[in-house]
């Protein structure tokens, strides 16, 4: 009797022991919500006459949803930001049953150099990983996302638009959110009848609920000019004596990140001088003074050139030359 | 075995529900039931309990228990208890029984079995491999009654 006692005893430390060890695993949907799992068991045995068999009865456990969902950022870094831009999130219901989620972009995160606007969501409809205007279906911020399959993922654009002031190499981040229509709340909150096929909804580790940032680097392009002047006087010297010629250097020089568009140049002809026809130069290349399909045109009264689309880090030169009067 | 059966058993007596309901005279009854494993913090200590099977979700651990009774009135030999395992379950430890990796065709320990791997080559079967689970009790005595129990994480 006594050893007996010991011996139940030690059995059950080894059962205890064993039900303890079982970490559960990091799943991630699982079984689907609202699958019944069904368990019978046989026996046979033998009476000394004959061989039987008999079936327990069947158990059934009705298998319960669990609201997760994770959120990522999906792009490699900053997306720089001149005007708007889109910033990239995925939302994968990490659940066991469908199920749709609230979608809310905070653009307003402590430590942001600037706080952009956020415009829109948009769903990644052709699933092309680019936010396509016209094509990928809009949703209003706070909005509710198409029903997510278990282990799915959808691809959600946040549309923002910076303010105006930034300066260039200012950072900004952009929180989305995505939150479980059924519910959301501590792991193990549980709302009933509420998942798939009249299964329970049960909040799951991430609290039904997960968010990430997306980051945002203003991109402002400025332009500085710088004008220098030679003089060559008839004489060989360099006196600004009548008849003296001046050639005039403009320099623009494009810094920040991004670039300008249409970089427009023009400077006024100096007076008492007289504009030398001809003499009008871009990057040493020679612009008819008349207004053509070259970038430049010249007058008596002045100059004006168009470089175009200048990148950041990068300079024009415009040349002409006067004579003194 | 039988022993050592029933005295690993006899711990779940708490636990066993009534089975008078299977208890037909003249046979050996089966009577399954499922149990989920919950951890409850009491005073910052957690431990394990056995509670009834509601919200039941994906990497819960269950217990499966099959009580059986010799209602034959004498003793039977040979009795041999299998249970196929549900689908979307898998077994979490081995334990005094032998197991199938192969849809119940065969059995052993699951240190000695085999699976297919992807590439069609043989590799060890693992836990979760293992179709059924089989106890072999050599005799029953008459009106002897005991439980058998396998482990099982939901997929």
């Amino acid at each position: 009797m006594k050893q007996s006692l010991i011996r139940r005893l030690t059995s059950c430390t080894v059962l205890a022991g064993g039900i303890l060890l079982t970490s559960a695993p990091a799943l991630a949907a699982g079984v689907t919500a609202g699958t019944l799992i069904e368990n019978t068991a046989s026996a046979s045995y033998n009476t000394g006459t004959a061989t039987k068999t008999i079936d327990s009865n069947k158990v059934t456990i009705k298998v319960d949803e669990v609201l997760d969902v994770a959120v990522a950022s999906l792009d490699s870094g900053a997306i720089p930001i001149a005007g708007s831009s889109s910033l990239s999130f995925s939302v994968t219901n990490t659940g066991n049953g469908p199920e749709t989620f609230a979608l809310t972009a905070d653009p307003a995160i402590a430590g942001n150099a600037f706080d952009t606007t956020v415009n829109s969501l948009a769903i990644d409809t052709n699933g092309n990983g680019v936010y396509d205007a016209g094509v990928d279906a809009l949703l209003a911020n706070g909005g509710t996302s198409p029903s997510i399959a278990p282990d799915g993922t959808l691809k959600v654009f946040v549309l923002v638009t910076a303010p105006a002031g930034t300066t260039d190499g200012q950072t900004s981040q952009v929180k989305l959110t995505a939150a479980a229509s059924t519910g959301t709340g501590s792991p193990g909150t549980t709302f009933a009848g509420a998942g798939t096929n009249g299964s329970d909804a049960v909040v799951g580790s991430s609290g039904a609920s997960a968010s990430a940032l997306g980051s945002l680097a203003a991109s402002v392009a400025n332009v500085a000019l710088v004008k220098s002047a030679t003089v060559l006087d008839p004489f060989g010297g360099s006196q600004p004596v009548p008849g003296a010629t001046i050639t005039y250097q403009i320099v623009a020089t494009v810094s920040g990140s991004g670039s300008i568009d249409a970089l427009t140049i023009t400077d006024a002809i100096p007076a008492s001088t007289t504009y030398q026809a001809g003499t009008l130069t871009l990057e040493s290349t020679a612009l008819t003074d008349a207004s053509d399909a070259d970038a430049g045109t010249a007058s008596a009264a002045g100059i004006s050139v168009n470089a175009g689309n200048v990148a950041a880090g990068s300079t024009r030169t415009v040349k002409f030359k006067v004579k003194v009067n | 075995m039988l022993k050592y059966l029933l005295l690993t058993l006899s711990l779940f007596s708490a636990a066993v529900l009534p089975v008078e309901a299977a208890r037909a005279e003249g046979t050996v009854a089966l009577s399954g039931e499922v149990q989920v494993v919950r951890t409850i913090e009491e005073d910052g200590v957690s431990r394990e309990t056995l509670a009834e099977p509601s919200k039941v979700v994906p990497g819960d651990h269950l217990l499966f228990t099959t009580h059986y009774s010799n209602d034959t009135g004498k003793e039977v030999s040979d009795f041999v208890i299998t249970n196929p395992i549900p689908a979307q379950v898998a077994l979490t430890k081995v334990g005094e029984f032998t197991v199938s990796v192969d849809g119940g065709k065969t059995f052993g320990r699951l240190v000695d079995l085999k699976a297919s791997a992807a590439d069609g080559t043989s590799r060890p079967a693992t836990l979760d491999d293992v179709t059924h689970v089989r106890w072999i009790l050599a005799r029953l005595a008459a009106g002897e009654t005991g439980s058998v129990t396998y482990s099982a994480v939901v997929r």
